[in-house]
């Protein structure tokens, strides 16, 4: 077996007494999308943030792609290949969708000094955003501002930026987040063609979408993980269903 | 409704056709005004990439306006005493050349913003602004307490920097080079704004969480935007002292920032030609209503509660009824 793109050992984490990572070891193999399911305040965004960069843990290592990241900031990181959605959607809500797209294939791109050409006249730039748009059904929307876009146009748009930074892993936190039922669908379909791209570390609550999507799923309560196994596995684990799923099932 | 080209297009047409027929009517005043806009827009639309597509509310602009001009008065008073800058390791002589002085100013101003910047940058909001205003005062102070170059008297320029070709003593002459040098930056500012760089800056001004997440790092392009800000501040100061062949310490000081400032709320934040509307409204209230009381800025703080509170989009936005830009 191949050695894990992303790979977390023994991640600690507290604020004050409150340990919000306690020793998390995870990993994300290529191919394959990795859910990180848990109820809410159990540390899962936390965990998101300390991936990326936004926060630094305490004690224990995250590898990505054969590389310690200790000491390397947000910024590092997105370049190295780690794309991001956020849990409340974060776009540039003065820009058009299109503009929007167009800044994290500029980003990916790692040239942002051209101070003379205009960037919507740059094919090298709007072609491959477009495409990006494409894929997450955005089409036609392009010179709406983000603004005023509506909350599930937004989810995608989030997507689509993730998609333009041609990464080599998806955090992706909470997308389905306020989607209502045909957009879950919508984007769980959108997300099981991902996969093939870059394997996916999905943080979600939507248990059908979960269970739909992922190869396997990690279980964190408490800052700890409790289980972590394919879908059979966690459907019938006893302490998960105690702990987790008997809340909502 | 009107459309925001044609108002930008009238407002520089305006811009020049003003001062033309008021130097053909032998009005020469109506032309160094004209001049004084055409100064004071320069130097917000340097205050502009800053402020209004970077987000940076600089407080501090006035540094670089001074240090512009007090770049062109050094030269000037040099070449005026026949006393070279300096002798060691080389000589460096004085020169009253705008061909020279003008790369100088840029120079020196590039290097205070980068400097200022450099250390303001690594705060944000009210902090960013209060550091920018301490900077600004520091040099205010420096020119002060600097007996070689006037200190609190200022500095004259007997004779007026000259341009090969013009006669830069003829008021019309000398708006022909402010003008050209309004254009050059707004046309600069305008393609800076929809360049990579400007996508980049602008996004950062709205999320600078998410332009982190797409890995574009936000300090080294408001460095740059900072830098590129200051430039062109400080060349509209030299220009701003060959328009009165004077420079003092008032070019320096915090209320200077503070009209450069005025200039772009008034005209509207952000808006490519919000410069010269704001800083020709400016100019225009101060003419009309300054000869009727001393107290027109009284006036004017009325009319800038009541754009901040109803216009956000400033004078351009209530005409074009457009609040969004960029």
């Amino acid at each position: 077996m191949a050695e894990p793109i992303l790979e977390i050992r023994d991640l600690t984490k507290s604020f004050g007494a409150l340990t919000v990572s306690d020793h998390i070891s995870l990993d994300l193999r290529a191919g394959e999308i990795h859910a990180l399911i848990g109820p809410n305040g159990a540390g899962k965004s936390t965990l998101i943030k300390q991936i990326c960069g936004e926060l630094q843990q305490d004690s224990g290592s995250i590898r990505f792609a054969g590389r310690d990241l200790a000491g390397t900031g947000t910024v590092e990181r997105a370049r190295l290949g780690l794309a991001r959605t956020f849990q409340v959607s974060s776009v540039a809500p003065e820009f058009t969708t299109l503009q929007n797209v167009v800044l994290a294939v500029q980003g990916a791109s790692g040239r942002s000094f051209g101070f003379l050409r205009p960037v919507l006249s740059d094919p090298s730039l709007t072609g491959p955003a477009r495409r990006h748009m494409e894929r997450v059904g955005l089409t036609g929307r392009e010179n709406i501002l983000a603004s005023i876009l509506s909350h599930g146009e937004r989810r995608r748009l989030e997507l689509a930026m993730a998609l333009a930074m041609e990464p080599h892993v998806f955090l992706l936190d909470e997308p389905m987040a306020g989607l209502g039922p045909e957009g879950s669908v919508e984007l769980t379909a959108i997300l099981a063609n991902l996969r093939h791209e870059a394997p996916i570390l999905l943080v979600e609550h939507d248990m059908d979408a979960v269970f739909a999507l992922a190869d396997r799923i990690s279980v964190l309560v408490y800052g700890r993980i409790i289980a972590t196994g394919n879908v059979d596995d966690i459907r019938s684990n006893p302490e998960v269903q105690s702990s987790y799923l008997g809340e909502t099932a | 409704m009107l459309r925001e080209t044609p108002v930008n297009i009238a407002l520089v047409l305006l811009l020049l056709t003003v001062p033309v027929a008021a130097s053909a009517m032998d009005e020469p005043f109506i032309v160094t005004l004209a001049t004084k806009v055409a100064i004071f827009a320069t130097a917000a639309v340097g205050l502009n990439i800053a402020l209004g597509h970077g987000g940076l509310v600089s407080f501090g602009h006035a540094a670089f306006f001074g240090i512009g001009g007090y770049g062109a008065g050094i030269l000037a008073s040099h070449a005026q005493n026949y006393e070279p800058l300096m002798t060691w390791p080389f000589t460096v002589e004085g020169t009253q050349q705008m061909l020279i002085i003008w790369p100088v100013a840029l120079l020196a101003g590039g290097i205070a913003a980068l400097a200022i910047g450099a250390l303001s940058l690594r705060t944000s909001g009210v902090y960013f602004i209060m550091i920018t205003l301490a900077f600004a005062q520091m040099v205010f102070y420096f020119a002060v307490s600097w007996p070689a170059y006037g200190g609190e008297d200022g500095l004259p320029i007997y004779v007026r920097n000259s341009f090969p070709g013009l006669n830069t003593l003829r008021p019309l002459d000398f708006f022909a080079v402010a003008f050209v040098w309004f254009l050059a930056a707004t046309l600069f500012s305008i393609l800076l704004s929809r360049s990579r760089f400007g996508l980049a800056l602008q996004g950062a001004r709205q999320n600078v969480e998410r332009v982190r997440a797409v890995g574009i790092d936000p300090y080294r392009l408001r460095l740059v935007a900072f830098t590129i800000s200051g430039m062109i501040t400080a060349l509209a100061g030299a220009l701003y002292a060959d328009l009165n062949r004077f420079v003092s310490p008032s070019m320096l000081s915090w209320q200077t920032s503070g009209e450069i400032m005025v200039f772009i709320i008034l005209g509207g934040v952000g808006r490519h030609f919000g410069p010269l509307a704001g800083a020709a409204l400016f100019i225009l209230l101060e003419y009309a209503l300054g000869g009727v009381s001393e107290y027109w800025k009284f006036l004017l703080g009325v009319l800038l509660l009541l754009v901040v509170l109803f216009a956000h989009g400033g004078l351009i936005g209530v005409v074009t009824r457009r609040r969004h830009h960029g």
